[in-house]
């Protein structure tokens, strides 16, 4: 089904994508068709900048389960991040 | 029927990138396919799913234009640019969906393309999959002019009023009351959405609105069933709505 559920965010960092690292500006995650998962919904994560075109684009396609698992792990590396006060 | 051609005839098609005077008269892409025989055929304005313009869809134009079709499929997405598929559906994802007045524009200039056509025998269909199946029924409901329209398990045409956002503010079976061309709809029934307590709605309505229509359900099938490039495939029951998608065309528009 298609859901269209979707939210994003800017962002600030680099991605590298087919033709090597290049600026991100956005993210967006959602959750709906696949394009390439053998999953037929999954999780859709895109770091983008338009301002280079469409190509410029890193994506992943995850399961439910491997979300929930970067999503913990993401959350505990900044909370170290921050606890180190190296910047 | 599919495969069911005499080896003897014409059954050649030609297919290409066209641009033509799309909503708004904005120039947008259509994918063209057509018989090479130049007798009168109908037309048929296929309308993409979500994963956007693909090279299903390009697929799919030519299997019907070797079925005696004038096929376009207006490239919806125009708009947001132009790249891989993938890469233009996420920009579409993160904007949040193409408008369905967009849509509803872009097909109603397709109608008019084929209507246009020197080798046209004056019907049209329309036939979408997905969120493709949701805008060809809701595009025949509020555009005059179709003669038959096929909605392959479009989910959303039957929704809860909390599920609407800007892109999609209206649930297609709203419209049921002006739906003007006869429907064949196919759908399985391991599908979440369209599920099947609400493909009864939607027929219901179609009932209470004595509209002309036919619905098939598959046992076995999910969502996308017909897409031989995913793990949805289910080949009985795609080639079985591939015979019933040309029976249901062939009865209404090359009679």
């Amino acid at each position: 089904m298609c859901t269209l559920l979707a939210s994003n965010t800017p962002v600030r960092g680099m991605g590298k994508g087919a033709d090597g690292w290049f600026p991100v500006t956005r993210a967006t995650v959602g959750y709906d068709h696949t394009t390439h998962s053998s999953e037929e919904h999954a999780l859709l994560i895109d770091f983008t900048n338009y301002d280079l075109g469409l190509h410029a684009r890193v994506a992943v396609e995850l399961d439910l389960e491997s979300g929930r698992s970067l999503l913990a792990h993401l959350q505990a590396m900044i909370e170290r991040a921050e606890a180190s006060a190296i910047r | 029927m599919w495969n069911s051609y005499s080896t003897g005839g014409p059954v050649g098609v030609t297919a290409e990138i066209t641009t033509f005077a799309g909503g708004g008269d904005d120039e947008i892409h259509g994918y063209v396919a057509s018989p090479v025989a130049e007798t009168l055929r109908p037309g048929i304005v296929l309308v993409h799913h979500m994963p956007g313009w693909d090279e299903f869809y390009f697929e799919v134009a030519e299997r019907l234009a070797r079925h005696g079709y004038e096929v376009i499929c207006p490239d919806l997405y125009c708009r947001f640019g132009h790249g891989l598929p993938d890469d233009v559906y996420a920009k579409v994802r993160t904007e949040g969906g193409v408008h369905d007045d967009s849509v509803v524009a872009d097909s109603a200039a397709a109608l008019e393309w084929l209507q246009a056509r020197p080798t046209h025998n004056g019907k049209v269909g329309i036939l979408g999959t997905c969120s493709g199946g949701r805008h060809a029924l809701l595009v025949a409901s509020v555009v005059s002019g179709f003669d038959a329209v096929i909605d392959l398990w479009g989910g959303g045409v039957v929704a809860a009023k909390e599920d609407a956002t800007p892109a999609r503010p209206v649930a297609p079976v709203e419209y049921t009351a002006q739906l003007s061309a006869p429907l064949l709809g196919l759908f399985g029934n391991d599908d979440q959405s369209p599920s099947p307590e609400q493909v009864n709605a939607h027929e219901v309505a179609l009932k209470a609105a004595g509209k002309k229509y036919e619905f098939h359900r598959y046992d076995g099938a999910g969502h996308g069933f017909v897409y031989y490039h995913t793990p949805a495939y289910r080949p009985p029951q795609a080639m079985d709505a591939w015979d019933k998608i040309f029976r249901f065309f062939s009865d209404r528009l090359q009679s």
